[in-house]
């Protein structure tokens, strides 16, 4: 379990690496792999998370239609926070309701969270299990279903078919 | 000198990623209270650097590195900082603004942040 | 053409550094000032991309990458002493 958290952290560092240097002198990738070898022992048991990932295609296809939503709700959501920025009444209508999300592993919920707090008009601020706490910059229900349905199933329902 | 129509759309991108600079500072100011200018600024900002630096990829191709490797790490660090900073304010009670509709966080904060200390 | 559009953004972003400097100078608590802090690094590194540009040199992309990284690595030290002290 320690080897392949390490092995996956190993990858993820080569990527960095050869992003930054942008060539493949054999040089570069001898110190590029020592030092990615020293990290990846060093912090390996930290990063299990890192395991999560699948490599299915089915995966891989749920994933670019995720990015493609996730991109749209970015878009759509930071024009309609603009528009209330603009406007000389300010219409906002905050407050901190309580959502549920049936995801169960560690990445899942790390990419549900990032991608609301991402959105603008919601900020996860505290997550306890399955319980997440939001920011809703426009407060339309604090009934937890009717904000569960609103908030968080847009972005869960392709995760689940990822993650399970 | 003549310009290629892609260099034009990578131009009009970052002018696009400014404007959403500014929207998000002018959030900032206009605000009434610590989480709101958290949900103006941060996020706005965000999106502004995103549109600039892939406005910036289309004009100089040859830069593809290290501005994608800029792209990942801002779409991942900032949800992190700005959840951080709203969990933290709240923690030092920073007042809401006076028109916050419901605020369901005050009945658990208690237990949440006991149960944190515990684990550390 | 590419390069008026871009000097107007650089304009409009020197702007955007303004007002949140104003935050950051009036604000009435520290973590107003945190987040005012965070967002003009995030808008310097768009600005600092920028400047690599016109000076054509890539090298300053490597001093974005570090700049967010210390905001970043700053933003975080300072709210976790607002939640529990040193």
């Amino acid at each position: 379990m320690k080897i392949k958290s390490q092995f996956a952290l190993f990858v993820v560092l080569m990527i960095v690496w050869f992003l930054i240097n942008n060539s493949f002198q054999i040089e570069i990738v001898i110190i590029g792999a020592v030092l990615s070898f020293i990290i990846s022992l060093i912090f390996g048991r930290r990063t299990d998370v890192l395991n999560e990932f699948k490599f299915t295609p089915a995966a891989f296809f749920y994933t670019l239609v995720y990015l493609l939503v996730f991109f749209v709700e970015l878009i759509k959501s930071n024009i309609d926070v603009a528009l209330r920025v603009i406007k000389p009444s300010l219409p906002i209508n905050p407050g901190i309701v309580k959502t549920k999300t049936v995801l169960k592993s560690k990445m899942a919920r790390m990419i549900l969270t990032n991608s609301i707090t991402l959105t603008p008009g919601t900020l996860t601020v505290d997550i306890d299990d399955d319980i997440l706490y939001i920011h809703w910059i426009d407060v339309e229900s604090d009934d937890i279903d009717v904000a569960t349905e609103k908030i968080v199933k847009k972005f869960e329902k392709i995760l689940v078919k990822i993650y399970g | 000198m003549e310009n290629s129509v892609i260099e034009i759309i990578g131009a009009v991108l970052v002018l696009l990623g400014a404007i959403f600079l500014f929207l998000g500072a002018l959030g900032l100011v206009r605000m009434p209270d610590v989480y709101n200018r958290i949900q103006a600024g941060t996020k706005a900002s965000t999106l502004g650097t995103f549109l600039s630096l892939i406005g910036l990829l289309l004009i100089i191709p040859a830069w593809w590195g290290k501005l994608i490797l800029l792209v990942i790490f801002i779409l991942i660090t900032n949800p992190v900082s700005s959840h951080v900073l709203a969990r933290a304010s709240y923690c030092i009670k920073v007042p809401m603004f006076k028109k916050t509709v419901v605020d369901k966080y005050k009945e658990d904060v208690v237990k949440l942040f006991k149960k944190d200390e515990n684990n550390d | 053409m590419v390069n008026t559009i871009l000097t107007i953004a650089v304009v409009i972003m020197m702007l955007a550094l303004m007002l949140t400097l104003y935050r950051f100078i009036k604000g009435p608590t520290a973590s107003d000032r945190l987040i005012s802090f965070d967002v003009m690094t995030v808008s310097s590194l768009s600005l600092i991309a920028l400047i690599a540009k016109f000076s054509e040199r890539i090298i300053y992309l490597d001093v974005a990458l570090v700049y967010g990284l210390l905001s970043f690595l700053g933003v975080i030290i300072v709210a976790r002493y607002f939640e529990k002290g040193i």
